[in-house]
């Protein structure tokens, strides 16, 4: 067998039936996802399910950017260990350690076996042997330890300062410089992944947009694209497919400015952090008038969109979204020309090109290290195959450049929104018919999406009878928290905030 | 200095006049529910993904602690029998007045006047996530912001739970954040206010079914008002928190 058949190559929004994809023995496994990592692919997702012999079967997706294909590949697992590879492969760490937890298979030789999300396993062992019978306290691990005079250890969380969500940070201090950070999540884990399994049924797509509630359009859109491709859907239309890539984009601007006014308000640069708390809302409530919720809930289904456009709507909709558009500019034009908050994010939470690599991050995190990912771009899907927004890529690699990246996206996406919004007219067929769906069976599907943060990545598998035995969901922030524990090493601990907000991180997102 | 100026006078006084004028919801949006005689064909039982709906006298009941506004029922009823109003008011202070049927006459929601006495001018909130998708925590977030100002009201988000008159809680409560909650809730001084927002906090919402979490903030604590929805509209929480604190009256 040589090196090219190890793995089966998919587009995006592909599918492919289960006996296509190749079992590899273990070694080879192992071996061709480290040799096809260090050519510079990267791993978008790994993860195991229970096959119909009710094995555990590991499955490895690897993208690469330059071909724009994934590769994907799996083996099973007869005993209940697995060799780790977090060791050379850094950004296979937390995708090791998830597999352990859901289906209590044990990385060999992992350097940071820790839980992920605190919950007990999908199947009767556990990585750790805890009792199914005992509950789970989140966040009760071997911290690691700094140990020195005048070290000190801060706690925050889980409960934290503001209206955000929870999860537990933990430092280790000399002075006011930071030696380590470790962040411990799982608060918000509510078991969608599970309760997922058995689907598609009236919840699923209910439970989709509840992964991430500032991401709801990408993983609708992201769903809506596995559903059409496992039942072979084809009838889509130009208009549904351009008015979600515009629901994407606004998602975007309303995110990326949320971010940006947050950014200000953590150096205190007030003008700018009450302009664009406003804007944002006015963005949300933009996207309310298309489908009646601010996040664009029941906005997307499977086979179109969930909404009629009409030429009133339509109107409406541009004449608002240009007034918007431009207070936002000046906004952010305020806040981009005060030398004084400049200094501030200038060379504040440097995250180095080569690390970000290494440890496998994504989204606009990687395009402010000069990293070019952008999955609208790498990966299209949907209006995306025909038209594209430029990438916008920084090289610092500080907060500085990822509030740059957030303004130039925003600016782009606006653009698009205002060139494409022209395009769109009225259509009567709201696509709500669509239910009776029946899935190819014994399949793989996956979906990527461009949501604010970075790729969104689902992957479906489903059984003889077509309904899914696994759904798995990859956030960004899953791939990006680490980076937030690298960028604080020998930074400041007041500037902790200001790093935080500049990642802005979905914590429900990766607990799921 | 100039362009900040400058910059002021473009953007301009934002703060929206609420409750007076209210808030021009959009079209699409989904409020109140009116529900008319039917046949009970069941169909919309069926479809409803968070089971909120169930047979009563004359047709149908739905409650709207349960009901994330995904607006299937009214797709599949042939009969028209349920409507949905453009009202944002829909903040309850007891569990049974979130049913809505065909003869149903709400009770009266009575103001506390010791609520009044006590809180009525200033009310401070320490939010709590509990599993929360981040939706209904934005749309708290946004009542801070110029555009609604619930400062003016003497209403505030605080940091610590020490300074809280009241705890709002969102999300279906996951079996992880159970202690830090109950923590929190233990920490705030008495008298204490119980706020749930949000179909999850109130009864599980769409999670009501997962082993990971346990449903809601009935079981453990006394809730002073409930402010359901899917997330709520930022106007559907403003209007409850004044409706609580007896600064607006039905």
């Amino acid at each position: 067998m040589n090196n090219s058949e190890h793995f089966t190559k998919m587009r995006n929004t592909e599918s492919r039936d289960l006996s296509k994809i190749p079992i590899l023995k273990n070694s080879v496994f192992f071996e061709s996802i480290k040799s096809h990592c260090s050519k510079g692919l990267r791993v978008s997702s790994y993860f195991s399910f229970l096959n119909s012999k009710k094995q555990n079967q590991l499955i490895i997706v690897l993208a690469d950017d330059e071909s724009s294909y994934f590769l994907v590949s799996s083996t099973i697992i007869e005993g209940r260990e697995f060799p780790s590879l977090a060791i050379e492969l850094p950004q296979i760490q937390l995708f090791e350690r998830e597999i352990a937890e859901q289906f209590g298979l044990i990385p060999e030789g992992h350097p940071r076996f820790y839980p992920v999300r605190f919950h007990h396993s999908y199947t009767e062992s556990d990585a750790w042997n805890r009792n199914k019978k005992h509950s789970i306290k989140p966040s009760v691990i071997d911290f690691t330890d700094v140990i020195g005079n005048d070290i000190h250890e801060v706690a925050v969380g889980p409960v934290h300062a503001g209206v955000i969500e929870p999860g537990h940070f933990r430092f280790h201090c000399f002075g006011e410089k930071v030696f380590n950070l470790q962040i411990s999540l799982g608060y918000q884990h509510r078991g969608i992944e599970k309760m997922l399994i058995g689907g598609p049924d009236k919840k699923t797509l209910h439970l989709i947009e509840t992964v991430a509630g500032d991401s709801t359009i990408a993983n609708t859109i992201a769903y809506s694209q596995i559903i059409e491709s496992l039942s072979g859907y084809q009838g889509i239309t130009l208009s549904s497919l351009l008015t979600r890539a515009i629901l994407l984009e606004l998602e975007r601007m309303a995110n990326h400015v949320g971010d940006i006014g947050a950014l200000s308000n953590d150096v205190a640069f007030l003008p700018t952090s009450s302009y664009c708390g406003r804007i944002r809302g006015d963005f949300l409530n933009l996207t309310a008038e298309f489908c009646g919720n601010r996040f664009g809930r029941r906005a997307i289904l499977p086979g179109g969109i969930a909404f009629q456009l009409d030429t009133e709507l339509l109107s409406r909709f541009k004449q608002r979204f240009c007034k918007i558009f431009d207070e936002f500019k000046s906004a952010a034009e305020l806040f981009f020309s005060s030398t004084s908050t400049m200094e501030r994010l200038d060379g504040c939470g440097v995250l180095e090109k080569k690390i970000a690599k290494e440890i496998g991050v994504v989204g606009l995190v990687a395009r402010a290290t000069g990293i070019h990912c952008d999955s609208r771009f790498n990966f299209p899907s949907g209006i995306f195959n025909f038209t594209q927004i430029p990438i916008v890529f920084f090289d610092s690699g500080d907060v500085l450049a990822r509030a740059l990246v957030r303004y130039h996206e925003a600016i782009n996406s606006g653009k698009f929104i205002l060139e494409q919004s022209s395009n769109l007219f009225e259509e009567n067929k709201a696509s709500s018919l669509f239910l009776d769906y029946k899935l190819k069976p014994n399949s793989l599907s996956l979906s990527m999406v461009e949501a604010w943060r970075g790729e969104t990545l689902h992957i479906a598998i489903t059984d003889c009878k077509g309904r899914f035995i696994r759904y798995k969901i990859v956030d960004p922030s899953f791939h990006n928290w680490t980076a937030l524990e690298v960028v604080l090493r020998n930074e400041l601990i007041y500037n902790f905030p200001l790093c935080n907000k500049s990642f802005n991180l979905s914590y429900c997102g990766h607990d799921l | 200095m100039l362009s900040i100026i400058k910059t002021r006078l473009k953007q301009g006084c934002r703060t929206i006049k609420f409750p007076d004028r209210g808030f021009p919801l959009p079209k699409n949006y989904l409020g109140k529910p009116v529900i008319k005689k039917c046949s009970k064909c069941q169909k919309c039982q069926t479809i409803c993904p968070v089971s909120c709906i169930s047979e009563s006298n004359n047709g149908i009941s739905i409650d709207i602690g349960k009901c994330i506004f995904c607006r299937k029922c009214f797709q599949v009823c042939e009969e028209g029998a349920i409507q949905f109003e453009k009202t944002y008011e829909l903040a309850e202070f007891s569990r049974s007045n979130l049913i809505y049927s065909t003869e149903m006459k709400k009770q009266e929601s009575l103001l506390n006047k010791e609520i009044k006495r006590v809180f009525g001018r200033s009310l401070k909130l320490r939010q709590v996530s509990a599993g929360g998708c981040n939706a209904c925590e934005a749309d708290c977030n946004v009542l801070e912001t110029v555009g609604w100002d619930m400062g003016r009201f003497g209403i505030q988000f605080v940091a610590s739970p020490r300074h809280a008159d009241a705890i709002l809680i969102t999300g279906p409560i996951t079996k992880n954040m159970e202690l830090a909650l109950k923590k929190t809730y233990d920490a705030l001084a008495s008298p204490k206010l119980v706020i749930t927002v949000g179909a999850c906090a109130i009864s599980g919402g769409i999670f009501a079914e997962s082993s990971e979490v346990l449903c809601g903030v009935k079981k453990f604590y006394n809730v002073d008002l409930y402010i359901p929805g899917c997330p709520p509209h930022p106007a559907t929480i403003l209007h409850g928190l004044l409706k609580l604190i007896g600064k607006i009256s039905e």
